[in-house]
């Protein structure tokens, strides 16, 4: 199909609307399970801050 | 609980109202993640490979066309999650399920970041081929209005302290919102829109078979994608949630 690696990059002159198509969706893939990860992480330490601080009165 | 036991009963002795406890379903979910993940990410590398390598360049529209691999797939997913969303807000609200309310509310970031994808995509796809970055047309319209019904449904959640509240107020939006999932569905065929008709429907497609099986490759892909991300969403929503039962406060390693 492509006779180059740069005529692939190239994509007949559309290069930069394909790959910045392309980029935005694997940008969006990634951030989103990080951002998840980082949610579940801060739910974890709240939780464990609230439970150290309640037995801490006790 | 009888009444559990009862429906175990009536489906034959397999309950399968037991997933509907979220104690039960967070370890299911847990297990059911990595499939997904690992599927999802298989079928996006075979699809992009046949997508951007080996399937030819398109007649009309050159190599801009290439986009369709993410276009039309986050546009799908960003309808199926919507109505996928307002079922389970609609099981919320009649059966007063909180797993089905949780359910939506996983589902919920995910289907917008899906619709604004396909608007972004559609966009960058947009210049190349119509010469402009946006028109009012009904496609592009009804798209963005769900997108403002996926963040409404957000922060009317986020609005409203009381969470079971929050969920049957939410979920009220969620369904009035369905209304629109046909409109950007039947759009191209109502009104004369820019935007090109459907190259698969129903009824056929008019794609050549390797452009049609790398689309249906990327929206597998997509689906599995989804998939994991909601499983991963409801299981942090259910330890929060939850997070005053003996055992979720296990789950997370506190007494």
């Amino acid at each position: 199909m492509w006779n180059s690696f740069g005529d692939f990059l190239a994509m007949g002159g559309y290069g930069f609307f394909v790959w910045v198509s392309l980029g935005v969706c694997a940008l969006v893939c990634i951030f989103e399970p990080i951002s998840l990860n980082l949610k579940r992480r801060a739910l974890l330490a709240e939780v464990r801050e609230q439970s150290q601080a309640d037995t801490g009165q006790s | 609980m009888p009444t559990s036991k009862l429906q175990g009963q009536i489906k034959g002795n397999i309950n399968w109202f037991k997933f509907a406890a979220p104690q039960r379903f967070y370890p299911l979910a847990g297990k059911l993640v990595p499939w997904f993940t690992v599927i999802g990410i298989l079928l996006a590398a075979y699809g992009l490979y046949l997508g951007m390598w080996v399937a030819p360049t398109d007649a009309t529209q050159g190599d801009a066309y290439r986009i369709i691999y993410v276009h039309v797939p986050t546009a799908w997913m960003s309808m199926v999650i919507y109505v996928a969303m307002a079922g389970w807000a609609g099981a919320g609200l009649v059966f007063n399920s909180r797993l089905s309310s949780m359910m939506a509310c996983a589902l919920a970031p995910t289907g917008a970041l899906m619709a604004f994808l396909a608007l972004w995509t559609g966009a960058v796809w947009g210049k190349p081929t119509w010469g402009t970055w946006w028109v009012w047309d009904a496609r592009l319209t009804s798209t963005l209005v769900l997108l403002f019904l996926y963040i409404g449904f957000m922060s009317l959640h986020a609005a409203i302290d009381d969470v079971r509240r929050a969920d049957r107020a939410a979920g009220v939006l969620a369904l009035i919102g369905v209304v629109n999932v046909p409109i950007i569905y039947f759009s191209v065929v109502w009104w004369n829109t820019l935007h090109q008709g459907a190259s698969v429907s129903f009824k056929g497609t008019s794609m050549a078979t390797p452009m049609l099986v790398a689309m249906l490759v990327m929206a597998l892909a997509f689906w599995a994608y989804c998939i994991a991300l909601a499983l991963m969403r409801v299981r942090v929503i259910i330890l929060d949630r939850e997070r005053h039962t003996a055992w979720a406060r296990a789950e997370m390693g506190v007494t």
